[in-house]
């Protein structure tokens, strides 16, 4: 259970969630992504495969993220939402704010 | 978790007796103030809740996010994240449903005056999807006059 992160050949971070993003630990998400952009990261994968569930302050986390990485010019992706936390995205409109993928892979290959 | 957290969780379960029908289940969990208790007072709710056996992976689901979002809001803007005070959990278990009970011992707030965080021009802030999420995955939410404690009512299977 946590955060993990690891940059592929292409230079994108991925950071699996194994869990829950909720008001407990999304500090230490918005810390991952925001080392990343202070080291001169500039693409982020938000893979959510492997993630229980997500409260508001875990969908305002990424959408703090979001805005922080667009500002550096870069770019964040979400992917692998079940379909309870696809439907979390769509029932806040928030599904039109991010680039959602169904897999981490097909998010690998556009960017 | 450190030493300056007050206390741990407090855990009550009350089953009515075996005559009366229907049976209950009543469940209370008292939460010190502090936003690192909340997943192991969801954890610990959901497997009482539970515990005649996993529901459908959408009823988990929204009894985890209704309960993080009534629980982060009374133990921040409720009990002003202070651990030395705490936030009562509680479950009502009837055969068919569960309703849920969070309360703190702060002002209230008015619910009718929380913005829609869909509107135009609300969906970039950070803030402020709580109540809506708590409204949208419920069956039924009420609220008491004070508006400290709110009621959610969620299928048990």
């Amino acid at each position: 259970m946590g955060f993990s992160k690891r940059t592929n050949a292409a230079g994108v971070a991925i950071l699996e969630i194994d869990g829950q993003l909720i008001v407990g630990n999304r500090q230490e998400l918005k810390t991952l992504v925001q080392d990343g952009l202070d080291r001169g990261e500039r693409k982020f994968l938000i893979d959510c495969s492997r993630t229980g569930y997500i409260d508001s302050s875990g969908l305002g986390a990424l959408v703090t993220l979001s805005k922080k990485v667009r500002e550096a010019n870069g770019d964040l992706r979400i992917a692998g939402l079940n379909e309870d936390l696809r439907a979390l995205f769509e029932l806040t409109k928030l599904d039109t704010l991010f680039h959602i993928t169904p897999s981490a892979e097909e998010a690998l290959a556009g960017f | 978790m450190d030493d300056t957290v007050a206390a741990p969780l407090r855990l009550c379960v009350h089953r009515s007796a075996e005559r009366e029908s229907p049976r209950t289940v009543s469940v209370v969990i008292d939460v010190p103030a502090d936003v690192r208790f909340v997943e192991d007072a969801i954890e610990l709710m959901a497997r009482h809740c539970f515990s005649g056996g996993e529901p459908c992976k959408r009823t988990s689901f929204r009894l985890r996010v209704v309960l993080a979002e009534a629980l982060t809001n009374s133990i921040l803007f409720g009990a002003g994240g202070n651990p030395s005070r705490s936030v009562r959990v509680e479950a009502e278990l009837a055969e068919e449903t569960i309703r849920l009970q969070v309360t703190d011992d702060g002002p209230g707030f008015n619910p009718r005056e929380v913005p829609d965080p869909t509107a135009p021009g609300a969906l970039g802030r950070p803030i402020g999807r709580g109540l809506f999420l708590i409204r949208n995955l419920a069956d039924r939410v009420e609220f008491n006059e004070q508006g400290n404690s709110i009621w959610m009512t969620l299928p048990r299977s």
